[in-house]
């Protein structure tokens, strides 16, 4: 049997493009613009869904996105929103969380034990034996729940696009529509959002069996097509309110950030149930959802209705629901005085009777309980929401239409940090006070008469305009004196329950009171307990109700409850919109395909990729073999690193000295050209930060390298300082711009020397100077540096020139067995050099008197940065001290591990920060923090292994090579 | 706060700049007492308000002032140091 009725203005469906799909085992046609409900319900099927948690039947409730028991899956996509997704031709979909089928669900049993599953019956059942909670766990969420995930989703990358404009309006519904055009008269740039396939709100469904409306939308979406100021954006909804007015707009192939400069919001309102037993049967849907149904998708929503009401809005559904072939039994009017004579009789003129003060005691379920086979219908007093289910009637009929007022969609509101206030007059929270650049227009702003809702629109749009400096008329929306469209209290109480307040997750009358009885009466603690609002839907169709049911139980006025604020996103988000592609960008020095090639083990370092270290020409070796072979070629032959990720800051000036005196611990005025000094930096605290060269290059240049991981960090806080100080420097970064290797090792000299004539003899070229020089015929500067080795060269040349440089060296050390090494391996290296790593064998407290950097500190300079922390600190006795230790000879106990605490006497006296074993000596050696009595060369601690093991060491002094000679202890 | 203007090179998304803590002024070092001198390196004072601050536009190596209200996250004015007469 179908539904659909003969071809309607204003009609969503292509009747040109007919298609067919399958729904749990079963042929079925619609139409190309025809959601999934809408061609399930014209075809006659009317059980669309299994409730959360009892598995009832569930039909069609709003045709708004927030039908969450009406969710599909298509084996690949899982909690597809039938009542506004497109069906497509070849479609093959069934219900979710249904076992057997949506009509035969297995877990139908679950609605006869309702009665003995309360709210909170979960947490205080199983909760004892602790044991078996977690089968009961399984149970309950195999029993409750949606879909099932799909986890061989195929990965879709969708693109993030932005968009500007003056005005963002959200809902493209009358007073949307209409303060658009008024903005957009203004001169302003306009996008119009709406989450609907076509614009236009109400407009497109509430005619009350007239063409009014229709004429409106006509007229309203012409002046908006035709003004290219407006840009109309459909089939999107804006899906929360960010900081500087940034508005995702959530559409089916990804996300458009959209810059505001001033946002309108104008998204209406959601229709709420009333609450009466068996509200949620297949068949009883809201006034709204069957305007839609008729007026969109030309479906019938049942043959023989009746309307329950407590507004003037059923008495519209019922024209409309009469303007095609619906035989309406009854407009059941829960309100003491009813409709305004006018609209009363005009239904009353299509035959229909009217009742007021009436309400619906109890739907009546078909024997199989998929449907409405009566109402039963009894007086109602609207005061205090009592029913005198004494004296009922019966009504036969197939379907309910039901309106009892309206919630305002404000989530973004509430998001934007809008005040709200209850307006009795409305019987709704309307907005009190708005953000800057943030207006409310329309239903959402508690306006509902049609003309002044035109008006609400242009008024927001004027209020837009002079925010963003425009000189307009202010707009006036005089008060419409009418009816609340919202009821205080539409709630139907029934002994027997089944009265549902939240569809998504069945929570009935009850459920409030008892939750309230147990405590949980503050709204938050309400919504945790029942979860109500919690379910796909957030609570559109249910949060106002639960407030105004806690508002009677705790015998509070409304606005005394306050209300939740729904957080973004505004409808489920698929995850694929908000991940995107992984903007985690990887540095390459300019030798890096070398390293791959040559079997480098390649590792993050900050944001650059560095070998740990090689698997050598194709051997494959464990880490522990690799770092021993690398370290001792360095020791015995030579080796080289790229060190190109170190920091390399020029300062040059007129006071590029002076400077660098304020910036680090040193002295750099008597510093001659081509010399190098240790550049060590301090923070205001004194606690060291890092640890560089400065070469002078000439009288009024520097060069200066940090370590690799504070480049951008020390580069950063010199910019700040030369501001700060105003001082004559210029910065330059070169620290991409340069690449740099490390040669290393007894032979380093003799290999260099075969690719340059400038004379790096120890004479010319001792520890820590520099020259400039031709390598390889490139021009460079090399350095003497003794971190890894005391003969080594550092080589710093542009990067473009790296690679051949590198492969110049290695072809040149080649004979002498030369080893590229990685950044392990340098790690082993520095250490048996004694040399610590600032940030690695410190943290954030230390201070140079407790790593022996006294040496580093010029204290009578007039200011360096921590100078005058120092002052304090070196007052004060010392409470830790960096040593360098080594194990007993041949140790093979317990490996301790950075981090393993030094203890004695069951105190703890400090911690090991670096530890190795030493191929090269033989003997593990490492860095430890220890108590100042425990620091001098020769004495002992213990160490306390991840075992629990303890494991002495013994202070010795540094370089470790003295542990060749003797024992060293 | 999603959005900052940089002096020298307008409103640009908050992802390229860098926080760089409140500006304080320093006390002399030479005439403060130890005490003056740790309470500017280890105080801050929390309480939601009008901060003046640093800030740093990371692709330009701008460093700046703002004066943000931390309670409203509105950021009333920005400027190079130096230059707050100029604005």
């Amino acid at each position: 049997m179908t539904s659909r009725i003969a071809k309607k203005r204003g009609e969503w469906i292509n009747r040109d493009k007919p298609l067919t799909f399958q729904y749990e085992g079963q042929t079925v046609q619609g139409y190309e613009g025809d959601t999934i409900s809408s061609a399930l319900w014209a075809a006659g099927i009317n059980v669309l869904g299994r409730s959360f948690k009892y598995h009832r039947a569930r039909g069609v409730l709003s045709f708004a996105n927030h039908d969450v028991n009406a969710m599909m899956t298509d084996g690949v996509d899982t909690n597809i929103r039938a009542d506004v997704w497109p069906v497509a031709d070849g479609m093959d979909i069934k219900a979710v969380n249904t076992i057997g089928g949506v009509l035969k669900d297995k877990n139908k049993y679950i609605d006869y034990l309702s009665p003995f599953l309360p709210v909170g019956f979960y947490y205080k059942t199983f909760y004892k034996p602790k044991s078996l909670f977690p089968f009961w766990e399984d149970k309950i969420r195999k029993a409750a729940g949606l879909g099932e995930v799909n986890f061989n989703y195929p990965r879709i990358i969708k693109p993030k696009k932005f968009a500007h404009c003056d005005v963002l309006i959200i809902g493209a519904g009358l007073s949307g529509l209409s303060a658009a055009v008024k903005a957009a008269e203004q001169g302003l740039d306009v996008i119009v959002v709406d989450e609907n396939k076509q614009a236009g709100g109400s407009l497109t469904y509430d005619y009350a069996g007239e063409q009014t409306t229709a004429d409106t939308l006509t007229s309203l979406l012409g002046k908006v097509e035709s003004n290219p100021n407006i840009r109309l954006i459909t089939d999107a909804y804006a899906g929360g309110f960010y900081g500087d007015k940034l508005v995702p707009l959530v559409g089916k192939d990804g996300i458009t950030k959209v810059w505001a400069k001033s946002v309108i919001v104008a998204s209406g309102a959601f229709e709420q149930p009333p609450v009466f037993r068996y509200n949620d049967l297949p068949g009883v849907m809201l006034g709204s959802a069957a305007q839609r149904l008729i007026h969109r998708y030309a479906v019938k929503p049942f043959n023989k209705g009746v309307v329950v009401t407590a507004n003037d809005y059923g008495y519209r559904t019922a024209l409309d629901l009469a303007s095609v072939g619906v035989d309406v039994v009854a407009v059941i009017d829960m309100r003491r005085n009813g409709a305004p004579r006018d609209l009363s009789q005009k239904v009353r003129d299509k035959g229909i009777a009217v009742h007021i003060s009436s309400c619906i005691y109890e739907v009546i379920p078909t024997s199989d309980k998929l449907g409405v086979k009566a109402v039963s219908v009894c007086p109602y007093d609207d005061i205090s929401a009592g029913a005198d289910s004494g004296h009922t009637v019966r009504l036969s009929c197939d379907g309910v239409a039901m309106s009892a007022g309206w919630a305002p969609a404000a989530a973004l509101l509430y998001q934007a940090g809008t005040k709200m206030r209850y307006d009795y007059s409305v019987e709704q929270f309307v907005p009190d006070e708005l953000p800057e650049g943030v207006f409310a227009a329309g239903k959402v702003n508690g306006v509902f008469d049609s003309k002044a809702r035109q008006l609400d629109g242009q008024r927001a749009a004027a209020e837009a305009a002079a925010f963003l400096g425009k000189t307009v008329d202010v707009v006036t929306v005089p008060k419409v004196e009418m009816a609340p469209p919202s009821h205080p209290y539409p709630i139907v109480e029934h002994p027997k329950g089944k009265n549902f307040v939240d569809f998504d997750e069945d929570i009935q009358v009850k459920d409030f009171i008892n939750a309230a009885k147990e405590g949980f009466d503050n709204i938050e603690l309400m919504k945790r307990f029942t979860t109500v609002g919690m379910g796909p839907s957030q609570g559109k169709h249910s949060n106002m109700n639960a407030i105004r049911i806690l508002a009677r139980v705790r015998q509070l006025p409304v606005e005394k409850i306050g209300t939740t604020t729904a957080r973004p996103f505004f409808h489920p988000t698929p995850i694929g919109h908000l991940g995107g592609r992984g903007f985690h960008p990887h540095r390459y020095t300019a030798m890096h395909e070398w390293h791959v090639d040559n079997g480098g083990v390649m590792m993050d370092a900050g944001m650059w990729m560095r070998p740990a270290y090689y698997q050598y020409r194709g051997r494959t070796m464990s880490a522990m073999e690799a770092v021993q072979e690398e370290a001792l070629a360095v020791r015995q032959q030579a080796g080289m690193i790229d060190g190109s990720t170190l920091g390399k800051i020029e300062v040059f000036g007129a006071d590029a000295t002076e400077f660098l005196e304020r910036f680090y611990t040193g002295k750099f005025s008597k510093q001659k050209i081509g010399e190098s000094r240790i550049a060590l930096l301090l923070d205001e605290a004194g606690v060291m930060v890092d640890d560089g060269l400065a070469v002078r290059v000439d009288d009024e240049k520097f060069y200066v390298s940090t370590n690799s991981s504070n480049a951008a960090t020390v580069y950063r806080e010199m910019q700040r300082n030369v501001q700060l100080w105003g001082l004559q420097v210029t910065l330059v970064n070169l620290t991409g711009a340069m690449a740099a290797m490390t040669l290393a090792g007894p032979k380093s000299r003799e290999i260099l020397s075969t690719l340059t004539k400038a004379d790096i003899s120890e004479a010319s070229l001792p520890d820590g100077n520099m020259i400039q020089a031709e390598i390889a015929g490139v021009d460079a500067k090399v350095m003497r540096v003794s971190f890894v080795s005391d003969l080594a060269f550092e080589i710093h040349v542009p990067y473009k020139a790296g690679l051949h440089v590198w492969k110049q060296i290695m072809a040149a050390g080649e004979s002498h067995g030369i080893r590229p090494f990685g950044t392990d391996v340098q790690r082993l290296l520095r250490l048996e050099m004694g040399h610590h790593l600032i940030s690695h064998d410190t943290d954030g407290l230390t201070n140079p008197y407790e790593a022996h950097s006294e040496a580093l500190l010029k204290m009578d300079k007039p200011f360096f940065i921590g100078q005058r922390s120092l002052k304090i600190i070196a007052k004060k006795t010392l409470n830790k001290k960096l040593v360098n230790f080594v194990l007993e000879k041949d140790f093979t106990g317990d490996m301790p591990n950075e981090c393993n605490l030094v203890i004695e006497d069951g105190n703890i006296k400090g911690r090991v920060t670096s530890i190795a074993y030493s191929k090269y000596l033989n003997r593990v050696i490492g860095f430890a923090f220890v108590a100042p009595e425990q620091g001098s060369t020769g004495s002992t601690f213990s160490i306390r292994t991840d075992s629990g093991a303890m494991v002495k060491a013994t202070v010795v002094k540094a370089p470790f090579f003295h542990l060749l000679d003797n024992d060293g202890e | 706060m999603k959005l900052l203007e940089c002096p020298i090179n307008g409103i640009r998304p908050i992802s390229e700049f860098t926080y760089g803590g409140e500006y304080r002024n320093m006390p002399n070092p030479d005439t403060c007492s130890d005490s003056e001198w740790a309470a500017y390196v280890h105080y801050r004072n929390g309480a939601p308000g009008l901060k003046k601050e640093w800030w740093y536009h990371t692709p330009s190596g701008t460093w700046f002032i703002a004066e943000r209200n931390t309670m409203t996250d509105k950021v009333n004015r920005t400027y190079l140091l130096g230059q707050e007469e100029a604005k």
